[in-house]
């Protein structure tokens, strides 16, 4: 989705807030969200294709308006409700307030790390034909699917060349809403700065994406 | 998406309490509900706050400096020689190493929401997550560079990694000059988490 989460290219977001001596959370409500954020995506309801697009879905204003932790609190909230977890109004009632059963057994600690661990990686050992291969010029297709995708907008329609090509992958635009892992081969793909911001970036300057096969075309 | 309740402009820093309210009645509803247990959550946090973290990256690199076989393991599959380290986790599957030399400057970045190699180097800076980030490293890295007190030659690439899919990238920075008679141990001290996302290069010696 052309969403505002897509944010390579844009301007007006001010300096970078860069702070010495970062405590890993700055508060511990954010550690706490963090962690219930890893311990629910144990339990396998969803994935992180899944997670990722229940943040794109988030209203812009909101999105822009809330810090890191916060936009992870509110996109929990959504997607356990989506899922049934939990209702909205169980949310909105004071802890004192409201009566639930307990639905299941929680995951322990080492549990959640052997699960993580288990589904880490996103390769995929499959036998599918690669439809391009390293020093071939590639041009990444004017798509813009209303769900999830990978492939930013900055990079829509401009022609870059196959650098590497990483292997075969599960596919997130699919794989976010479960609706099958379409394994394909997934390419490092370099573009000029000129390419993509025109003849007053650097002439020496590249940038390179991880881009699946079907974000592609002959260039 | 039901998003459209009570929520509107909440930045935590006006409404510390009521965010810390709201995350604090989730974990009560979930663990009363027997989806989360408060002990797992709280040895998950330990794990980031104590345990994973540039440590271990600055040990990858520190390694690469001294030895040349495992530097060339290193660029060749990142996964693998990361892992013999022992630093193999999620979001840190699959790695490429980048490395910067005289000519060619690497930096890292996730444009579409917040990737960053966790076995390696933890969890995220804020400013890596940062919207400022996140907008401008793509279109103006060298602007960005500078903002960290980098100013990159023009004689010199400068290579943006947009981390779009589940490869993780680490940048294995230049080893700074006159540190030949450190051993890999001091090598490791010298070694910044910036340096190795790419928006810090090392200066030599003890400095």
């Amino acid at each position: 989705m052309d969403g505002i989460h897509d944010m390579g290219g844009m301007d007006g977001f001010g300096p970078i807030p860069i702070e010495q001596n970062e405590p890993v959370f700055h508060a511990p409500w954010e550690g706490r969200m963090w962690a219930m954020n890893a311990a629910l995506g144990a339990l396998g309801k969803w994935n992180i294709d899944g997670a990722r697009h229940a943040l794109e879905r988030m209203n812009p204003a909101l999105y822009l308006n809330s810090s890191y932790y916060l936009r992870w609190l509110y996109r929990t909230e959504d997607i356990l409700v989506e899922h049934e977890m939990v209702s909205r109004e169980e949310i909105e009632t004071p802890p004192e307030q409201r009566q639930v059963e307990k639905q299941a057994e929680p995951l322990h600690h080492d549990e959640i790390v052997s699960r993580a661990h288990a589904a880490k990686s996103a390769r995929v050992d499959a036998d599918v034909a690669a439809r391009f291969k390293a020093g071939e010029t590639v041009r990444a297709r004017n798509i813009h699917p209303a769900g999830h995708t990978r492939l930013p907008r900055y990079v829509r329609s401009r022609t870059g060349m196959v650098d590497k090509d990483y292997g075969v992958f599960v596919f997130p635009d699919t794989r976010a809403v479960f609706d099958g892992d379409k394994p394909q081969h997934l390419y490092s793909v370099c573009f000029t700065a000129r390419e993509l911001w025109g003849d007053d970036a650097s002439a020496r300057d590249k940038v390179y994406l991880d881009i699946w096969d079907d974000y592609l075309e002959l260039g | 998406m039901a998003a459209q309740h009570d929520r509107d402009e909440h930045p935590e820093h006006s409404h510390l309490s009521d965010t810390d309210l709201r995350v604090r009645a989730l974990e009560s509803l979930l663990t009363d509900k027997g989806l989360v247990d408060s002990e797992a959550l709280n040895a998950i946090i330990d794990t980031y706050e104590n345990k994973v973290g540039p440590r271990n990256g600055a040990r990858v690199v520190a390694r690469a400096w001294v030895d040349p076989e495992y530097k060339q393991w290193l660029l060749r599959d990142g996964t693998a020689a990361i892992d013999s380290l022992g630093y193999a986790s999620t979001q840190g599957a699959d790695m490429v190493v980048l490395e910067n030399t005289a000519d060619v400057h690497n930096m890292t970045v996730c444009t579409l929401c917040s990737c960053y190699p966790w076995p390696v180097l933890g969890l995220p800076p804020a400013w890596y997550k940062s919207f400022p980030y996140r907008s401008r490293a793509v279109k103006d890295p060298r602007g960005v560079l500078k903002e960290f007190g980098q100013d990159i030659s023009d004689d010199v690439e400068v290579r943006v990694w947009d981390s779009t899919s589940e490869i993780r990238y680490l940048v294995l920075p230049e080893r700074p000059a006159g540190t030949d008679g450190l051993d890999e141990k001091a090598l490791v001290d010298l070694v910044t988490r910036n340096s190795m996302i790419g928006t810090d290069r090392l200066k030599g010696g003890q400095d």
